[in-house]
Formats: structure tokens, C-alpha cells, sequence
């Protein structure tokens, strides 16, 4: 501990590979040359980082991106106010299903193409050739129920026809357990990050049907959750700590740099696992099982396309789906809380002295950019996007009453 | 007036320490403790014993499996909070410091759960303690051994008798101001690697 340090930073994280820009900025100098002394410390489950933001442990932590919603919307046992100044990347995510699972869909027109409707559909039809024969429903899991995860996940179902709620059943699996669930048969599909999709394929226990990025391109996913009252007594700190994470952040999107970050993940207290085996994220070649592979387009970006700044839009979309699916009823106090959660203005001021390019507005309309886009914004060549749903729809977050009627009564109807 | 006892659930994967805190709890007079170890099933496990309280580790990693189950599942009867009284800071911070978590039924009294997790705390801060001084135990054991050989490298190489190569050991250690076990195992280690193969 250097006790020359301006700010005594202490944070948590999951050893997850997107938790990189967080442990970058505390092992390669980022926080230090900003005068911060960052602690990091790892944890094994989410419900330890809400709890210790909660009683004080951490001052901030690495959060899947509805999980501070969900705190302030008093969803969780317990919590403490949380904003996010800081995301973490955008995509990095897979659906990965069994052999068998793979079989039926095969047998229904599925290809190792990723392509998300084309999956659906023969997904579906399986299901319904189940349910048919009077067999179980299919069994998934996710990392957390206020998770992306478990939103894109249901999002591409229901987009396909099928029910998630009724037609299959989710459940809570921690992430290193998920490749192992799969080979025992306790589950027959899950989605979850990297590299625990290829964890399954390497075993030969699974194939990778679909990925984050073309569910929802560039779509937001794990972000930096700050405690509240921390963040106002401590702006300068909090300012510091996001500089540094901006730098790191730019570093790990270097491909120059994969091999010196992977290197640092693969250190027993950080992610613990080899380096070779953290390849697929960072180049987003994946191997889909039964020898295919592709490369994915901006699978996961720590950095590129604005991945670090926490949109409004994108915290107002998690809080659609937690209405969706019943997390929360949608009132007009729960959509303030909703809207005051991400703090792109704390982003904005902290970066602001560096001259980077930085988005003009707060919010955008998600599903709009077809293909990667300059956007006028302070600063010098920022692109966006594309940022579409694969189903075409549009997320407009003026008109978010609108989109959760639809997709409520989208919902009565199946 | 006879209240009904109330069942008490450890989860706990470490086998040593869910018996020391099921043992704390049958001496303070709860008879209903059940103790599981692996989550595999837990759901109808949990609908079966319908627990009052449960007190889980926090190295858990299914403690986010835990929770959803807790709120979602027909099999808990009524909503479950953790620690009875969220404005009790300081309770829930000695529990999380001990490693500890609880879940309370809805509508329970303090003063008729806090008892158990006061045990709780107690056993998890105990259990941590006896775990440093084995760990403190087995690592001065395994520095005496060392000591021993390094003595035995000392006296053959040198000549020495016993006293004068530990001497020579702790004289080495405190002009460094490093432990005489570390001294030992930078001794052993370079035999080791100097010389043909040591006879022990």
C-alpha cells in the first residue's frame, strides 16, 4: 500500500473476465498515476458485493448493470443507494446449450450460424415437439435473476415465439458452475460471459447457439456500481478513479495489449484461469462446438464505441424488462428511480479535463444505428453503434410507456 | 404459554464449522437445527423443513441462487429478509465481518432471532480463530522440521555439533532480521541445489 496515495480507494469484484478494466486500473498503474490507492478485493457472489457496498466494505464494485437498479428499487434483501458513473464493456455473452439440445435443434433447421432468429425458431419448434410428447421444459440458467443476462436471454425467446416464464424454466447457477450443470444434465442451456461458454464447447458438453452481440448489438453489461453517499463525499476521489478507469479501459481494448492483459487475469486472485482460455473474448473468434467457429463482430468492447459511458437509455431498457417480467411495477416513482440510477454527468465531468470525445446527449434512441456512426459529440471521432435489436425493434426511451404496453400485451397474448 | 420452537437452517459446505454452530444452537436449547452441506435439491429440502431462519457462510457461491429461490419459490412461506432488523447496522456488520448471513421470515421478533444470530457470529468468529492457530500450529511444526535438517546440513558440512549449528542459525536470522525458518529453508534449498543429493 503506498501511503502517499491522494485517495484510499477499495473495491469488489467477481473473478469474471469483464471485471478486466477495474483490475487493469489497480495492477498496471492506471489508479496510481491518479493518485489512487486501489484495493481490490475478489469475491463469490453478488449478493457479497451488494452487501458490502451496503454496510461500507467497498466503495464501489464491478455490478452486472440492473443489479444497482435493483438495489434502489428495493428489490434486494439489502441494499444501499448505488450509481453508475462507469460501464464496463458492452456484449461478451453467449447462449450455450447441451448435445442433445443442439441435436433437436438441428433436426428443426438450427445452424452454427449464431444467428439469433434462425436459433429461435428451431428452438421453438423443439420445445413445442417437448411439450407435445409430454416431456419436461427445457431447464436454463443465468448468472442472476437482475441480470442482463437473464434479459437478453428471455428478450431473444419471447422474440422468437416462445414464453420464458411458462414454456421453460430458468434458474440461478454461478458462473464456473455453469459448463459442469450442463455435462450432468441438471441444465440444458444457460447464458452467461466468457469464458464459460467455451469452457463447455472445449469440453465437448456444449454449443454456443447465439451471442449477446447479435441479440443486441453493442448492448450494455456489467458497469462500475458506486455507493451513493460515498460518491457524494468523495467527488474528487470518484473523478480520479473514473480517469483511471478510462485509461485502463483504452489499454485493454488494445489488441497490442491481449497478451500482457491476459496474462494479468490469469493470476490466481484475479480470474485464475490460463490465458489461452481467455482468447475467445478477446478476439471474438468462438468456437461453436462440433468444429465451427466464427468470428463475431465487436463481441466484447472494454473501450471502442462508447462502451464506457453509462447511457440512460440503456438502465431505462433493464428497467423495461424488469417490468416485463414482473421484477417491479412499473409506477411513475419507480421509472424516476430507474432514471436517476446511471450518472452520465459524473462521467462527463470526470473525463471533460482529458479533451476525449464524449456523447452529447444522455439517452439514445437503442436500435436506431444500423451501421457504426460518427455522432457529433465534444471532442474528436467517437462512433457508435450499430446498436439494433435483432428483431428490428426500437427502443425509444421518450416513449418508454408505449414500449412496455406493447410488450405487455405482446405477452398476454401468447 | 408454549411458543413454537423455531427451525433453524445452517447452510454451510465447511463440515467442521456447521457443526460447531449446530452444536451452539442445541446447547442454547433449539432442537429444530437442520444442516445441509450441498445445495443440490435444496428447494423441496427447504419445503420440507420450512426454516424460521437461515444462516448461511459467505464464501457460498450460490448465495445468489440462494436468494432468487428465497423469493420466488412456493416452498419459503412467507417473504424472506435478511437479518430481522435492517437499522441494526451494527448487527449486520459483525455478521458479515464474522462471514456470516442470515434470512429471517417475515414477522419474526428480534429479540427471538437475534439470540441465534448473536450464536451465529460467535461460532463463525470462533471457528476462524481455532482455524489460524491450526494453520499458526501447522506451519511452526513444518518450520521445526526444517530447522532440523538445516542443523543436520550445518554439522556435516561444517563440522558442527547441534548446539553450535543452531547457533550459527539464529545468529544468521537475527543479523538479517528474518525468522530462523526462513534462514533454514534458504539453507536447505541451496544444498539442495549445490550439492549432490543430501542423505536424509
Amino acid at each position: 500500500m503506498s501511503m502517499g496515495a491522494e485517495h484510499q480507494i477499495t473495491a469488489g469484484f467477481m473473478p469474471l473476465f469483464d471485471s478486466a478494466v477495474l483490475v487493469a486500473a489497480g495492477e498496471l498503474g492506471f489508479a496510481a498515476r491518479e493518485g489512487i490507492d486501489l484495493t481490490l478485493h475478489r469475491e463469490t457472489s453478488w449478493a457479497n458485493i451488494r452487501d458490502r457496498i451496503a454496510i461500507g466494505h467497498f466503495h464501489l464494485a464491478h455490478m452486472l448493470g440492473p443489479m444497482p437498479l435493483a438495489c434502489n428499487l428495493g428489490l434486494t434483501p439489502l441494499a444501499s443507494e448505488t450509481i453508475v458513473p462507469f460501464s464496463l464493456g458492452l456484449g461478451g455473452n453467449c447462449v450455450t446449450i447441451s448435445n442433445a439440445v443442439w441435436a433437436g435443434m438441428a433436426a428443426h433447421g438450427a445452424e452454427p450460424d449464431l444467428d439469433p432468429a434462425r436459433a429461435g425458431a428451431a428452438l421453438g419448434a423443439l420445445i413445442r415437439e417437448r411439450a407435445a410428447a409430454g416431456r419436461d421444459p427445457l431447464r436454463f440458467a443465468v448468472v442472476h435473476p437482475h441480470s442482463g443476462h437473464n434479459y437478453e436471454l428471455r428478450y431473444w425467446l419471447a422474440a422468437c415465439g416462445i414464453d420464458p416464464t411458462r414454456e421453460i424454466e430458468i434458474v440461478i447457477v454461478p458462473p464456473p458452475f455453469m459448463a459442469d450443470a450442463l455435462a450432468t444434465g441438471r441444465i440444458d442451456g444457460y447464458c452467461v460471459g466468457e469464458p464459460w461458454n467455451s469452457a463447455a464447447v472445449a469440453a465437448g458438453t456444449g454449443h454456443i447457439v447465439t451471442v449477446k452481440a447479435q441479440i443486441w448489438r453493442n448492448s450494455p453489461e456489467k458497469v462500475i456500481g458506486v455507493r451513493k453517499v460515498w460518491a457524494e463525499q468523495s467527488p474528487d476521489a470518484l473523478a480520479a478513479l473514473l480517469r483511471a478507469l478510462h485509461h485502463s479501459a483504452r489499454w485493454c481494448q488494445d489488441p497490442a495489449n491481449h497478451g500482457e492483459l491476459a496474462a494479468v487475469m490469469a493470476q490466481s486472485g484475479f480470474l485464475g484461469l490460463p490465458p489461452a482460455v481467455q482468447m475467445p473474448i478477446l478476439t471474438g473468434h468462438l468456437q461453436l462446438g462440433g468444429g465451427a467457429a466464427l468470428d463475431i463482430e465487436d463481441f466484447f468492447l472494454p473501450f471502442d464505441k462508447a462502451a464506457n459511458f453509462p447511457w440512460k437509455s440503456h438502465a431505462l431498457w433493464f428497467y423495461t424488462q424488469m417490468v416485463r417480467w414482473g421484477h417491479v411495477e412499473h409506477t411513475p416513482g419507480n421509472l424516476a428511480i430507474a432514471r436517476d440510477c446511471y450518472r452520465p454527468d459524473l462521467y462527463r465531468s470526470a473525463l471533460k479535463p482529458l479533451g476525449v470525445a464524449l456523447p452529447g446527449a444522455n439517452s439514445k434512441v437503442e436500435g436506431a444505428l444500423r451501421i457504426a456512426t460518427a455522432v457529433g459529440a465534444t471532442g474528436a471521432g467517437l462512433v457508435l453503434g450499430p446498436d439494433g435489436f435483432f428483431d428490428g425493434q426500437i427502443f425509444d426511451p421518450d416513449e418508454i410507456e408505449g414500449y412496455i404496453a406493447a410488450q405487455q400485451s405482446a405477452r398476454a397474448e401468447v | 404459554m408454549v411458543r413454537t420452537a423455531l427451525a433453524v437452517l445452517v447452510i454451510d459446505e465447511n463440515r467442521i464449522r456447521a457443526a460447531i454452530i449446530e452444536a451452539g444452537l442445541r446447547e442454547a436449547g433449539h432442537e429444530r437445527v437442520t444442516v445441509i452441506h450441498d445445495v443440490t435439491g435444496i428447494a423441496r429440502r427447504i419445503a420440507e423443513i420450512e426454516p424460521d431462519v437461515i444462516v448461511i457462510d459467505l464464501e457460498n457461491p450460490n448465495r445468489d441462487m440462494l436468494e432468487n429461490m428465497f423469493q420466488l419459490s412456493r416452498a419459503v412461506k412467507r417473504p424472506i429478509a435478511m437479518f430481522v432488523d435492517r437499522s441494526d447496522q451494527a448487527a449486520i456488520e459483525a455478521a458479515v465481518d464474522a462471514g456470516v448471513s442470515a434470512y429471517v421470515v417475515d414477522g419474526l421478533r428480534q429479540e427471538r432471532v437475534k439470540p441465534i444470530l448473536d450464536m451465529a457470529v460467535s461460532r463463525f468468529n470462533a471457528f476462524s480463530r481455532m482455524a489460524r492457530e491450526l494453520e499458526e500450529a501447522r506451519s511452526e511444526l513444518e518450520s521445526r522440521k526444517v530447522i532440523d535438517r538445516a542443523k543436520g546440513i550445518l554439522m556435516k558440512s561444517r563440522g558442527l555439533s547441534e548446539e553450535a549449528a543452531y547457533t550459527l542459525l539464529r545468529k544468521t536470522a537475527m543479523n538479517q532480521n528474518r525468522k530462523i525458518g526462513d534462514i533454514a529453508q534458504s539453507l536447505v534449498t541451496a544444498a539442495g541445489l549445490l550439492g549432490p543429493a543430501e542423505d536424509e
